[in-house]
C-alpha cells in the first residue's frame, strides 16, 4: 500500500482518485447524495460533501487491530456501495492496517512510524478491538509491543480517534465476566483525545462510512450522544424505528419462536428483544445494503450496540439476570425470595404479638371481667371507655 | 403501671399529609401494576391486527402519567415537611439526636425482638418508622430519576430531559431498566411490611393508628402523651403555633 502511494501524485483528492478509477461523475454525485442522506445532512449539506470530496486532501488513517475478530472491517468491506470499499477503505485512506496492508514485519512497522511522523497531528486513528491490561498487557502484543503501548503512542499525535465496534467502545465479549485479560475499551485507556464511539458488533457499514465522510466533509467531530456515539446514527432506539412496533403498542407478542404469533410477525419483546433499550440504525439503514436486519428475520435484537450486552442476557428472555447474584437470578427471583422472607418474618411476629396481647388484655379496666372488679374497686375515678 | 384510660384526641395528620398518603399509595400501586405488566405482558393468543388495538401503549401511558403524579405529590410532601405541624416536620425523618437514637433502640427491642414490655407510644410515627419513610422517600427519588432517565430519549418535554445524565452512570439503558424494575420489588416488600405493621400497632396499642390516616386524629392516654412529649421527639424544638391540638386544616 505504501508502495502504491509513492506512485500516485501527492495529496490527491478522493474525487481525483475516484475518477482515475473509472467512476463517472454521475456515480460520484450519486454516492455523495446517498452518504449525505445516511449522515443526515440537508440538501445544502450534500453540496458540502461533494465539495469536500472534490477539493480536500484525503485524511491519513491509521487503523489498529487489537482484541477483536475483524468483523468491523468485514462489515465495512461489505458496504453496499462500491465507493466505500474501493475508495475509502482499499485505496485511499489507509496508511497502516494490520489485516489489509501488503507490507508485513519490519516494513509494516516502518509504515506506521512513517505515517505518524509525516502526518503528525493530522492523521485519524481508527481502533478495532479492546486493550487488555492484565499481566502488563501481554495478552495482545504486536511487533513486541503491547496494545496499550501502541494505542498510547499512536494516539498521542492523532487528530481524533474512532473506536470501531463494541470491542473498542465497551469491551464486547472479551470484557464480559470474568474478563480474564482485563479487556478495556479505548475510552478507558486513552484520555485527552476526542473519541467517537461507533457502536455495534459490528457497526453497520453505512454508519462507518458515514462517520468517515462526516469527518472529511465538515472537518469536525459529528455530534455525539452522552455515551460518545454519533447522534446521526445512535439517537433512536431500534424499538422506535422497528416496523413491528405497532404490534408492541397493541400488546401483540410472540410467545415462542414457533407459534402462530411468530408467523404473523408480532413483536419479539417477550422472547428477549433488546430493541427497547438499544440505540442503533438497524431499523432504518438495515444491513447488507438495506436487505434486512435481525428483527425482520424473526430474531430478537441482542443489543450489540450497548455496553456489556453479553452480561445482560439471557438473549431470549425479557428480564435480564440481576448483576451480582450469580448466573440465574433475575430481579423477580430476588424479589420473590425477599418477599417470602418478609412473609415468614411477619407470620412469626404475628404469633408472638398474640402472646403479648393476651398478657396485656386484662390489665385494663373493663377488658377482663374478673380483674375489672378489683380494678374498679381500687380506682373509682377511672374513666373507662 | 398507671392504667388510666383518660384519653385525649390529638390531631396528628393534617389534611395535606393524608392526601399525600393516599395519592402516594394509589400512584405506587398503579405504577407497580402497570410496571409489572410492561415487564411481563400477558399472553394474548388472538388473531388481531396491530391497528385494532393500543392497549399496551395505554398501559405505558398510565405508567408515565402516574410517575408524574408520584413526583408532584412527593414535592408537595417535601414542602409540607417545612410548613406542616410537628408530626410532619422534616426534623423527624433522620434519627440524629440522642433521644431519637434511644427510641430507635427501644422500638427495635419491643417491636422486632419483642424482648421488652416498655412499648413506645409515639403520637406521630416512632423514630424507626420515620427513618423507614425517609428510606422510602429515597427509593421514590431513585425510581423518579431512573424512570425519567428512561423516558428522556423519546420525550420532547423538559422534565425527563433533565435526567439524560443518568444513563451513562449505569453504562446502558438496559441496566437502568433492570434497576428501575428491581426498585418496584422494594416497594412491594415495603408495602407488605408497612400494612402488616399498621395492623400490628392498631392491634396492640389501640391508639387508632389505622383510622388516623383517614381522619387525622389519634387517641392516646393522657399520661402516655405527657411521657412522649417529655422525650422531645416528634416535636423537636416546638414552636408555639405547631402544637399537636392545632385546629383542622
Amino acid at each position: 500500500m505504501s508502495l502504491e502511494l509513492e506512485t500516485l501524485p501527492k495529496e490527491q483528492t478522493i474525487y481525483d482518485q475516484v475518477i482515475a478509477r473509472g467512476v463517472s461523475r454521475r456515480e460520484f454525485l450519486g454516492f455523495c447524495a446517498w452518504i449525505g442522506a445516511c449522515i443526515g445532512v440537508q440538501g445544502a449539506g450534500v453540496d458540502q460533501v461533494v465539495k469536500a470530496l472534490e477539493t480536500k486532501k484525503r485524511i491519513p488513517v491509521i487503523w489498529l487491530h487489537f482484541q477483536e475478530c475483524t468483523c468491523c472491517s468485514e462489515s465495512f468491506l461489505r458496504s453496499s456501495h462500491p465507493i466505500v470499499a474501493d475508495i475509502l477503505l482499499d485505496k485511499i485512506s489507509l496508511d497502516y492496517t494490520e489485516t489489509l496492508m501488503a507490507a508485513s514485519g519490519h516494513q509494516a512497522e516502518q509504515a506506521l512510524q512513517d505515517t505518524m511522523a509525516k502526518y503528525k497531528g493530522e492523521y485519524l486513528l481508527c481502533i478495532e478491538g479492546s486493550v487488555p491490561l492484565a499481566e502488563d498487557g501481554v495478552y495482545c502484543c504486536i511487533g513486541g509491543k503491547t496494545a496499550k503501548g501502541i494505542a498510547e503512542e499512536v494516539a498521542e499525535h492523532a487528530k481524533a480517534i474512532i473506536a470501531w465496534g463494541n470491542c473498542a467502545c465497551s469491551g464486547c465479549v472479551q470484557a464480559a465476566k470474568p474478563n480474564p485479560t482485563q479487556a478495556m475499551p479505548i475510552k478507558k485507556v486513552i484520555a485527552g483525545k476526542p473519541i467517537i464511539n461507533v457502536q455495534g458488533c459490528p457497526p453497520i457499514a453505512e454508519v462507518m462510512a458515514g462517520v468517515l465522510v462526516h469527518l472529511l466533509a465538515f472537518d469536525a467531530i459529528p455530534e455525539l450522544d452522552n455515551l460518545g456515539r454519533p447522534k446521526a446514527f445512535y439517537s433512536r432506539r431500534v424499538h422506535d424505528t422497528c416496523y413491528r412496533r405497532p404490534n408492541f403498542d397493541a400488546g401483540l407478542f410472540v410467545e415462542s419462536f414457533d407459534d402462530e404469533n411468530a408467523r404473523k410477525g408480532y413483536c419479539l419483546y417477550k422472547v428477549g428483544c433488546k430493541g427497547p433499550t438499544t440505540y442503533n440504525s438497524c431499523g432504518t439503514i438495515r444491513w447488507n445494503g438495506g436487505v434486512s436486519f435481525p428483527i425482520q428475520s424473526g430474531h430478537p435484537c441482542i443489543g450489540c450496540s450497548e455496553e456489556n450486552f453479553w452480561d445482560k442476557g439471557p438473549f431470549y428472555e425479557r428480564l435480564p439476570n440481576f448483576p451480582g447474584f450469580g448466573v440465574e437470578a433475575t430481579a423477580d427471583t430476588l424479589g420473590q425470595v425477599a418477599l417470602g422472607a418478609a412473609a415468614v418474618g411477619v407470620a412469626a411476629h404475628a404469633v408472638m404479638t398474640n402472646f403479648r396481647k393476651r398478657n396485656e388484655i386484662g390489665e385494663q379496666t373493663g377488658e377482663n371481667a374478673e380483674k375489672a372488679e378489683t380494678a374498679d374497686a381500687a380506682a373509682t375515678d377511672d374513666h373507662s371507655i | 403501671m398507671n392504667a388510666s384510660h383518660d384519653y385525649q384526641r390529638v390531631y396528628v395528620w393534617q389534611q395535606p399529609v393524608r392526601w399525600f398518603h393516599w395519592i402516594n399509595a394509589l400512584a405506587i400501586i398503579t405504577l407497580g401494576v402497570t410496571g409489572w405488566v410492561i415487564t411481563h405482558p400477558p399472553a394474548l393468543m388472538n388473531s388481531g391486527e396491530a391497528w385494532t388495538s393500543f392497549w399496551f401503549g395505554k398501559v405505558r401511558f398510565v405508567h408515565f402519567t402516574s410517575g408524574y403524579v408520584l413526583l408532584a405529590n412527593f414535592l408537595v410532601r417535601i414542602y409540607w415537611s417545612f410548613a406542616g405541624n410537628k408530626y410532619a416536620s422534616w426534623r423527624n425523618f433522620l434519627p440524629l439526636t440522642k433521644a431519637q437514637l434511644r427510641e430507635v433502640w427501644q422500638v427495635l427491642k419491643v417491636d422486632i425482638m419483642q424482648s421488652s414490655d416498655k412499648a413506645v407510644h409515639a403520637l406521630g410515627h416512632n423514630a424507626v418508622a420515620y427513618f423507614t419513610y425517609a428510606a422510602t422517600g429515597l427509593l421514590t427519588v431513585f425510581q423518579v430519576v431512573t424512570g425519567f432517565a428512561l423516558m428522556a430519549p423519546t420525550s420532547q418535554s423538559w422534565l425527563p430531559r433533565l435526567f439524560t445524565w443518568v444513563t451513562p452512570l449505569f453504562g446502558s439503558e438496559g441496566a437502568v431498566r433492570t434497576y428501575h424494575y428491581a426498585g418496584m420489588w422494594l416497594f412491594v416488600i415495603f408495602t407488605f411490611i408497612h400494612v402488616y405493621l399498621v395492623f400490628y400497632h392498631d392491634y396492640v396499642e389501640g391508639h387508632g393508628v389505622m383510622s388516623s390516616i383517614i381522619g387525622g386524629w389519634k387517641f392516646m392516654e393522657k399520661h402516655k402523651i405527657a411521657a412522649q412529649e417529655a422525650t422531645g421527639i416528634s416535636g423537636l424544638p416546638t414552636k408555639s403555633r405547631q402544637t399537636g391540638s392545632r385546629p383542622k386544616v
